[in-house]
């Protein structure tokens, strides 16, 4: 039984940083209909940047606040340079573009920091919670930023003009276009908004997997997973699905006899998969009804 | 009178003939496609890319060493010429940098490949070929094996006999222990737990309650190590390479298991692993060692760390004098120089495989005291012999004897 | 998320029209040159190069593939790597275990492949767009893992994966091995494209390609969507499959760790650089996903996959529709004058 809750604990934890990369994706997802293949490594890219600015002797809020500051800036450049050219081009050309982002960042991370692991220091401290040696005071911190970004989001979409149009900008752009929303610049928004997500995010996952610019490799993996399992069309639905494929891949590699161990990864996306097969819009998705 | 004229004639003739002989007694210079008056061209392969990497800095390291050699003048004054691809640690990307090496580029042979698989798919190819396959920077145990494969010859002590040492020590310190084992699910991690069951012998089985493998696109291994310390192993043999030995230390420590640690030798470095993962986290921790850690203070004073240190401030200063595998890649490059400086002026492959397989008693500045490297035709394996050591906390603490490793082949 | 739709049948139309104005003879003298030099090339090009145009060609056939279900059936797959490399394990345990002549590994290992695919595209008639994406990718992902898998190391020689032997010239031929199979794969890439070409220009073809653009249209015509889908599925798989085995003859080598997603998304890159929808154009993206990672490692060491994604990057700015696109593009420019 403490088996059991020490493994799902484990897997929240993980699933936490699952989730909040599975909630980058879908912001961009929302914006443009596309998934970001580098959006883990604009996240590393951030977190060096804030790894640098610590380096440098500054404190942590100060790196923090720049790295996010300048992610979301980056996040605005990188629509407006590289995709507003680009976006009536057939849609796997937009995803190459993505690929390329991400080699171009990868590479770039790897020769100005090189490619040896620095830690990252995180304020919430490394002691374990409550004294129980369940889950480390980070983990905790990093749930509960994941939960705090993700009712920020909420309210901003549902409570704000802002929010509001940018929801219209993807949901119908010509209509959005007719009341005199500027639907590229909410685009572009929703870029700004996902890069800083992907940076806070980045920042939190580092203390724990140690930074390099090989970082996100892994994370992105799972956190596609997390997010269409959710369904791409709900922010909440894809931090859900973070945290499932957490749990899901632990249990599976300590409970499945035989295969657990070495096919943890292959029986979560088998998983993964039959779930879709049931929903094929993901678990909390909404299914798009289009009319013939 | 003619008898005086004819001597005379005699010393002439002779005086003449030897004039003539071109210094007979210097050995004449022999070239393979790849050497020649003035440039040894050499060939090698290694992860710059993708998740390997951070193996990156052994090659970048070596390339500032022959350049080091090179601004001496060379060897026997020939330039080294070091080309070194990017594979990506994927084999069909070897081969093709391998054969774009050897029939494109024309190096006279290869040096320090990177990885078992990848080392693997040119195997054949270039005892095939017959070109020179020398000091592979993989310690899988087969590149020993002169006898079917005698152009390749491996470097480090390999995986299997480490993997023994610490089954010997475990047989003799903690007969009646646990063992739970964490490893990389590649090559590289099943050879170091072979070499632990072989020498575990009939007691293996008894004694492995738990094996947990992992993949390197696992972002962390927390729930292997929560598996691991619920199976109630009392002794934890780590096999991972330094990114994820770090966070196995730091997480042993979190979920407050204290179990008799034994780190790989890949992973030993106190500042790429041990440091990130928490010094006092580190206490206790056993491993092996052939070559001195940088960071160990009992080298401060010694020649040879002297020697390393000023090479990477004047030569790599962009290398990173914490990690330890500078000091591997250094041992390497002296090693091949000390053959290619026994090869004289017969720079064909098939002395190259001589010299190679001529190295007596042959000390280095950065192995550790006692250990040295011996090549034989029959002796595949340069380098056997490793000591054990204890991490105090501060540094590693070397300990018992150099001990020789035993090939498992 | 829908396929491309609109941007890849405009350029069809023009093609079409364009076609329609160039002599159909044009065509054929361009693909008989091509075939030419091919043939001509290995006794003029050293061993060396003559391996990398083999792997060329390799690429360029499961890039076909992966067009035939993406480019022509509209159904997105990150999974091709995992085809790629079942292919070649196939070949492999065959040739090593059972020692079967390389070429009757062939239609075996189209065979295996065919029945994964099509097994696999049942269950992915319910998905589209990105979720069928995602369980492709799952696929591609979990194969390396289940070729370690302990158990089976008998058969797959696990971790260490497998060594092959690079078959002769048959008896009499004076080819060396790697002459041989280039012209091997050759053959076996001709017929596979005029397949390919014939499937695409015949009532099935337009059928796929109904189901891209349309499919509920399709469905209301009467067109069996589910049974095309998953036959397609099948197909590209087999293509992959059989590029999988001969680029496992070409390496001598299989491991599992050679056939990860980064491989789905080489093929993916291909597929685009060479243009969507396109035949020939697989044959350049094979061209660029060999080529052009060495010439950027080239320029630098360090910063190659910088340059690798720049060049990616220019070639979609300046060309979005592939290679294939810009010739399209080109032809038509050239053609459309004469009829005003």
């Amino acid at each position: 039984m403490e088996l059991l809750l020490q493994q799902v604990l484990a897997g929240l934890a993980n699933g936490a940083i699952y989730a909040l990369m599975a909630l980058a994706v879908v912001m961009i997802y929302q914006a443009i209909d596309h998934l970001n293949f580098a959006q883990g490594e604009m996240a590393t890219f951030s977190t060096f940047i804030a790894w640098q600015v610590i380096a440098w002797g500054q404190p942590y809020w100060l790196a923090f606040a720049i790295a996010v500051t300048v992610s979301f800036l980056g996040g605005i450049v990188i629509d407006r340079i590289l995709f507003r050219p680009i976006h009536n081009a057939p849609i796997l050309g937009q995803l190459v573009a993505f690929i390329a982002l991400f080699s171009i960042l990868n590479s770039v991370d790897g020769e100005i920091w090189n490619f040896t692991i620095k830690t990252f220091p995180t304020p919430f401290g490394r002691e374990p919670l409550f004294g129980l040696r369940l889950i480390s005071t980070h983990e905790a911190g990093m749930i509960g930023v994941t939960a705090v970004i993700l009712g920020l989001l909420y309210l901003f979409f549902r409570g704000s003009r802002l929010g509001l149009a940018m929801r219209a900008a993807a949901a119908n752009p010509d209509s959005a276009r007719l009341v005199g929303i500027r639907v590229g610049w909410m685009i572009a928004l929703g870029w700004g908004m996902s890069a800083a997500i992907g940076a806070v995010g980045g920042m939190l996952i580092a203390p724990v997997v140690f930074l390099e610019p090989n970082m996100m490799l892994g994370v992105l993996l799972y956190g596609f997973t997390g997010a269409v399992l959710g369904g791409l069309s709900s922010p909440g639905g894809a931090v859900a699905g973070g945290f499932a494929v957490g749990v899901i891949e632990n249990l599976a590699g300590t409970f499945i006899p035989y295969f657990g161990r070495d096919l943890k990864l292959t029986i979560a996306l088998v998983l993964i998969t039959a779930v879709l097969l049931v929903r094929p819009s993901g678990v909390f998705g909404r299914t798009v009804v289009s009319r013939v | 009178m003619e008898q005086n004229r004819r001597q005379l004639l005699i010393a002439i003739g002779l005086g003449g003939t030897a004039l003539l002989i071109p210094g007979g007694a210097r050995a004449e210079k022999k070239y393979d496609v790849g050497a020649s008056d003035t440039e040894i061209k050499i060939g090698n392969t290694g992860p710059y890319s993708g998740p390997a990497s951070s193996y990156s800095t052994i090659w970048k390291c070596e390339a500032a060493f022959f350049r080091m050699i090179n601004a001496q003048g060379g060897i026997n004054g020939r330039k080294i010429n070091f080309l070194s691809y990017d594979d990506a640690y994927s084999p069909p990307k070897t081969v093709e940098q391998v054969r774009k090496l050897v029939e494109s580029d024309e190096v006279l042979f290869l040096f320090n490949t990177a990885g078992t698989p990848t080392n693997t798919a040119i195997h054949k190819y270039m005892n095939a070929k017959k070109v020179p396959h020398l000091l592979l920077a993989t310690g899988a145990t087969k590149w020993g094996d002169p006898e079917h494969f005698p152009w390749t010859i491996g470097f480090q002590p390999n995986y299997q006999s480490e993997g023994q040492i610490y089954a010997s020590y475990i047989l003799e310190k903690h007969p009646g222990g646990k063992i739970g084992v964490l490893y990389q699910n590649d090559d590289y991690g099943k050879d170091y737990v072979k070499g632990l069951k072989d020498g575990l012998g009939a007691k293996a089985k008894s004694m492995i309650v738990m094996e947990a493998p992992y993949e390197t696109t696992d972002p962390t291994v927390d729930s292997q190590m929560v598996n691991l310390k619920s199976s109630g192993a009392d002794i934890f043999y780590n096999v991972t390479i330094s990114k994820f030995a770090a966070q196995v230390i730091r997480k042993a420590a979190e979920i407050g298991w204290k179990p008799v640690h034994i780190l790989n030798n890949v992973a030993t470095s106190v500042g790429i692993t041990l440091k990130p993962a928490g010094l006092e986290n580190s206490k206790g921790i056993l491993s092996t060692f052939w070559y001195k850690d940088p960071t160990d203070p009992t080298w401060k004073d010694d020649a040879g760390y002297k020697q390393w240190l000023a090479f990477m401030d004047k030569d790599y200063p962009e290398g990173d004098k914490t990690d330890n595998i500078n000091a591997y890649a250094y041992c390497a490059a002296q090693t091949l120089v000390q053959v290619l400086k026994q090869c004289g002026d017969d720079l064909t492959r098939a002395n190259l495989m001589k010299q190679v397989a001529n190295l007596h008693d042959l000390e280095l500045p950065m192995l550790l005291p006692g250990i040295k490297v011996n090549t034989s035709p029959t002796n595949f394996y340069p380098i056997k012999q490793m000591q054990m050591a204890r991490f105090d906390g501060e540094r590693w603490v070397l300990f018992g004897p150099v001990i020789t490793g035993e090939v498992s082949g | 998320m829908t396929m491309p739709s609109r941007e890849a049948t405009e350029p069809l139309g023009t093609a079409r029209r364009a076609a329609a104005i160039s002599r159909p003879g044009a065509r054929y003298l361009s693909i008989g040159a091509a075939i030419a030099v091919a043939l001509v090339l290995p006794s003029v090009a050293t061993n060396f190069v003559i391996f990398q145009l083999t792997l060329v060609m390799v690429y360029g056939l499961a890039i076909l593939g992966l067009n035939l279900l993406t480019g022509f059936n509209g159904q997105f797959s990150l999974g091709h790597s995992a085809f790629y490399g079942i292919g070649a394990y196939t070949t492999a345990i065959l040739m090593d275990k059972i020692d079967l002549a390389y070429y009757w590994t062939l239609p075996c290992s189209g065979a295996v492949c065919f029945l994964v695919g099509v097994v696999f595209g049942l269950p992915a008639l319910r998905l589209q767009g990105l979720y069928l994406a995602l369980a492709s990718f799952a696929l591609a992902a979990a194969l390396p893992q289940i070729l370690k898998f302990q158990p089976l190391e008998p058969l797959t020689g696990g971790v260490q994966g497998i060594v092959l032997i690079k078959p002769d010239a048959p008896a009499g031929l004076p080819l060396n091995p790697d002459q041989w199979l280039y012209y091997f794969t050759l053959a076996v890439l001709l017929v596979m494209l005029a397949g390919a070409a014939n499937l695409v220009n015949s009532r099935t073809g337009r059928a796929l390609m109904a189901i891209r653009d349309h499919p509920i249209a399709a469905a209301a015509m009467g067109i069996n969507t589910a049974l095309y889908k998953t036959l397609t599925f099948g197909l590209s798989a087999l293509y992959t499959g059989i590029a999988g085995t001969l680029g496992a003859i070409a390496v001598q080598f299989v491991a599992p760790d050679s056939f990860t997603f980064f491989l789905s998304i080489s093929f993916l890159v291909g597929l685009v650089i060479g243009g969507v929808a396109s035949i020939p154009g697989c044959l350049v993206g094979g061209l660029f996903v060999l080529y052009v990672p060495n010439l950027a490692e080239r320029v630098s060491t360090g910063l190659a996959g910088a340059i690798y994604g720049c060049i990616m990057l220019l070639v979609i700015f300046v060309m979005p529709s592939g290679a294939a696109g810009l010739v399209r593009f080109a032809r038509a420019f050239a053609t459309a004058r004469p009829a005003r």
